[in-house]
């Protein structure tokens, strides 16, 4: 029992909680802007996949670490204009148009890869973001051991929420997004594109996404394997409603999501195999549910999502 | 600067010398075969108020979606002032091009976004995307005067979905005024308005034409158009038929022209009054928190009467109708429908115990739109022997009997077989009403018949129910036009709050006195 306290102790777990957090950081940030703009973006498993594979790449081919990040941005961007031309200006079906987004990515990702490499048994690898070397931070006490083993691309992370949440609470851009997730018209009507806007917000929203994807190719671990991704995205649309569609609540959901997974990973050690593994591999998901069903019921979602907007009809 | 005139002149010239602020001349518009609008012109100019009355495509949306750069007319010219007073052609089909030429317009449902406070609302849009500021204290002194000049008040701190539909219509207004309009467009402002709402808001619209604004007011309420507007242009079937000055018009006139032949007079006869059909004792629906739940009422409906309930919506109707339509169970209480005490949520039996429903929202509740015109017409009777055999529809028999409906109603369709989303909402209705009205129905729920439909149908409506009326149906109306609440109804009882007051005789009843009362005062203060 004590030593299931003790975890909480130990900075390799708090260290572990930013690592496993910072993907869903940028997948919860780009899930609610495109759904703040009105568009659900299921095409988010597939981005990450894409993110993933594209970035990695790109570093992989002689592209430095940023310029894998910005490839994966624009690649995440480039997904996001396809669901948005299919869904804003088009109008299909956001769920089967996302879930289709997602087979597409995820299946030209890895035929991507094996196209690059017919015949590798282990994957190749590249030289991943080094850990922060913090000049006075280092020597703080349990925190420097911390942040110690983040990279600058978790920094990228916890800079994009704060980026967002001025912009969507601060500035005109940010007015008209949440108001064209909530009613479309009374945009249209101040002379403002409803298109555009949500256009917009759908590609910038991907390009999180992708971004979240690149982290665990380029930071997280220096390769790109089948199946890396493991429903991440899935995670982050759930998140979204536990965010209420607020970046400061998506950053706390994805470190408690990431808390957990790390917590029951050090659990499964503590017990030593008396109970089956899987049982602990489910702690996340189970509270993910159970946050789900709490706040879900209550969730104030922006009127117009899922609603395609049309010129002229009302 | 609302106007090119200084504000603190008023103008009172007559309009013809006064500056031209916006023409139209010869729009012409084409859907296919439908000529939408025929070759309409109007002129307006600074400080007057024009009305513009037309049933129900009459072509009012459409010159007005013209003029807001929906539509690109197929002919015509639309020139608006600049602010020199010089009249410049605008172009067509861009809405940014409208807003910044100075048209605003009030839509009957708002164009606000409900998450964003009444501030967000206004200044939406009026400040460049890529700018990381605001420029948030010159907004709000500019907003603030507005406010002070026009006698608009809200509150512009909370998010307009939490504010009453008359704040949220304020909200609207000082919308367009920020942005500096000179015609300003009011379509159908007053239709969800109390009395009181709507006498501030006249105000207010005079006020605002005193300093040089055009107004343009679209309404179906001839009365108001009568006491508000100096000029009365009236479309039907597209073109315009009557551009002619308010005063020495009537509402009988205007109605002719309006719909293009007489309108027969609704007269309520007076009819011999029969069992209790409704009785309610105490009844509670829904629980104490909800905000449209029923409270404690009282109410005794006999057949051969109607009872209008009055109030704004929200206010517990909607309860009070799913509780008659047999969609909710009273939770408290004696609830007596049709000689029977109901307990439970059970809406087959309703039906079967002879209660015929006329829902509030024909398109969600009333009709099914895939379906066609004959299915919806049988939908609550499918299992009347004359509708199926064995358990398959009896398809000819159901056909002949819709198209007998059709040529009884006078419902415009294109056949039986058409799907019902096809048709007008008031052909829509007409269809309801027969579906409802050939059972017989010994009560009828009429929630909010004639909303959204023109004088035509409205006056159709009206007709069949007091028809039914005088066979000794009893009818509950529930509506948030006065007007048609004082036209049909023998008693009237207003819901406030959950709260239903006691009907009351509509023989000296004052229609402010009613006004009163849905704003939550009580009989004995509004008296």
């Amino acid at each position: 029992m004590w030593a299931a306290l003790e975890i909480l102790t130990q900075a390799n777990f708090w260290a572990a909680t930013l690592r496993i957090a910072t993907p869903l950081i940028f997948g919860v940030l780009g899930a609610l802007l495109c759904e703040r703009a009105g568009v659900l973006n299921l095409g988010i498993e597939g981005i990450f996949v894409a993110g993933a594979m594209s970035g990695w790449l790109a570093v992989y081919l002689g592209l430095p670490l940023w310029g894998g990040v910005l490839v994966a941005a624009l690649v995440g961007a480039l997904f996001g204009l396809l669901h948005g031309v299919l869904t804003v200006p088009l109008g299909l079906s956001q769920h089967v148009t996302g879930i289709g987004v997602t087979l597409l990515a995820t299946s030209i990702a890895y035929f991507g890869y094996r196209v690059a490499f017919p015949n590798v048994a282990t994957p190749p690898r590249i030289e991943a973001f080094p850990p922060l070397d913090l000049p006075i931070l280092r020597d703080v006490p349990f925190l420097g051991p911390i942040l110690g083993q983040q990279t600058a691309f978790t920094v990228l992370a916890f800079a994009c929420v704060i980026v967002l949440a001025l912009v969507l609470a601060r500035t005109p851009l940010g007015l008209a997004l949440r108001a064209v997730g909530d009613n479309p018209e009374a945009v249209e009507a101040q002379g403002l594109s409803v298109v555009g806007l949500r256009l917009g917000a759908v590609m910038a929203g991907s390009a999180l996404m992708a971004l979240g994807g690149a982290f665990l190719t380029l930071s997280a671990f220096n390769a790109f394997y089948f199946g890396m991704i493991n429903g991440r995205g899935w995670v982050c649309i759930a998140l979204t409603v536990f965010a209420s569609w607020r970046p400061g609540k998506a950053l706390l959901g994805a470190l408690l999501f990431g808390a957990l997974d790390a917590y029951q990973l050090r659990l499964q050690t503590i017990t030593g195999g008396a109970v089956p593994s899987q049982i602990f591999l489910m702690l996340p998901y189970l509270f993910s549910i159970a946050a789900l069903v709490l706040v879900a019921r209550r969730a104030d979602y922006p009127r117009a999502l899922m609603k395609p907007y049309f010129k002229g009809q009302r | 600067m609302i106007a090119p005139t200084a504000p603190d002149q008023p103008d009172r010239t007559p309009h013809h010398t006064r500056p031209l602020v916006l023409s139209l001349s010869g729009i012409t518009k084409r859907f296919g075969n439908l000529v939408a609008n025929d070759v309409i012109s109007l002129d307006v100019h600074a400080g007057e108020i024009v009305a513009l009355l037309g049933e129900n495509g009459a072509g009012k949306t459409t010159l007005m979606s013209i003029l807001f750069g929906h539509y690109v007319a197929d002919e015509g010219t639309v020139h608006i002032a600049d602010a020199g007073g010089r009249l410049a052609p605008l172009p067509g089909g861009s809405a940014e091009a409208a807003l910044a030429a100075g048209i605003g317009m009030v839509h009957q449902h708002f164009t606000l976004a409900e998450n964003l406070t009444g501030f967000e609302n206004i200044v939406l849009g009026t400040v460049p995307l890529w700018r990381l500021g605001f420029g948030k204290a010159a907004a709000r002194a500019k907003v603030a005067r507005l406010m002070k000049e026009s006698g608009l008040e809200a509150d512009l701190g909370v998010p307009v979905g939490r504010l009453s539909v008359g704040e949220q219509q304020r909200i609207e207004i000082l919308k367009a005024l920020y942005r500096d309009v000179r015609v300003l467009i009011l379509d159908e402002p007053t239709a969800v308005l109390t009395p009181q709402e709507a006498d501030s808001l006249a105000t207010t619209v005079k006020a605002l034409a005193a300093k040089g604004l055009a107004v343009i007011f679209i309404s179906h309420k001839l009365h108001e158009v009568l006491a508000l507007c100096e000029r009365v242009a009236v479309l039907r079937g597209g073109a315009k038929v009557a551009d002619r000055p308010a005063a020495g018009a009537d509402r009988a006139t205007l109605a002719e022209l309006m719909v293009g032949r007489e309108i027969p007079a609704r007269e309520r006869m007076p009819a011999a009054l029969g069992a209790p059909v409704l009785h309610l004792a105490g009844v509670d629906v829904g629980a104490p928190g909800e905000r449209d739940r029923l409270e404690g009422a009282d109410l005794e409906l006999r057949g051969g009467e109607i009872i209008g309930i009055a109030g704004v919506s929200g206010n517990g109707q909607g309860a009070l109708a799913a509780l008659v339509a047999g969609l909710k169970a009273p939770r408290r209480g004696r609830c007596e429908i049709i000689g029977q005490v109901a307990t439970r949520a059970d809406p087959g039996a309703r039906l079967a115990a002879g209660v015929g429903r006329i829902p509030e929202d024909r398109h969600r509740d009333g009709t099914i739109g895939a379906l066609t015109v004959a299915e919806n017409y049988v939908l609550e009777t499918l299992a009347d022997p004359e509708n199926q055999r064995h358990g398959l529809l009896r398809r000819a028999a159901i056909r002949t009997r819709a198209s007998q409906a059709i040529r009884d109603y006078d419902i415009r369709c294109p056949g039986p077989e058409a799907p019902i989303r096809a048709l007008s909402g008031g052909n829509m209705q007409k269809v309801v009403l027969a579906r409802v009205l050939e059972r017989a129905p010994r009560l009828i729920l009429a929630h909010q018949p004639t909303r959204g439909l023109d004088i035509g149908a409205t006056t159709d409506v009206h007709r069949r129910l007091l028809a039914a009326r005088g066979r000794g149906a009893g009818i509950l109306l529930i509506s948030e036009d006065l007007d048609e609440l004082f036209a049909l109804s023998d008693r009237i009882a207003v819901m406030h709050a959950g709260h239903l007051s006691p009907a009351m005789d509509v023989a000296g009843l004052d229609m402010r006195t009613v006004g009163l009362m849905m704003a939550g005062h009580s009989a004995e203060e509004a008296a």
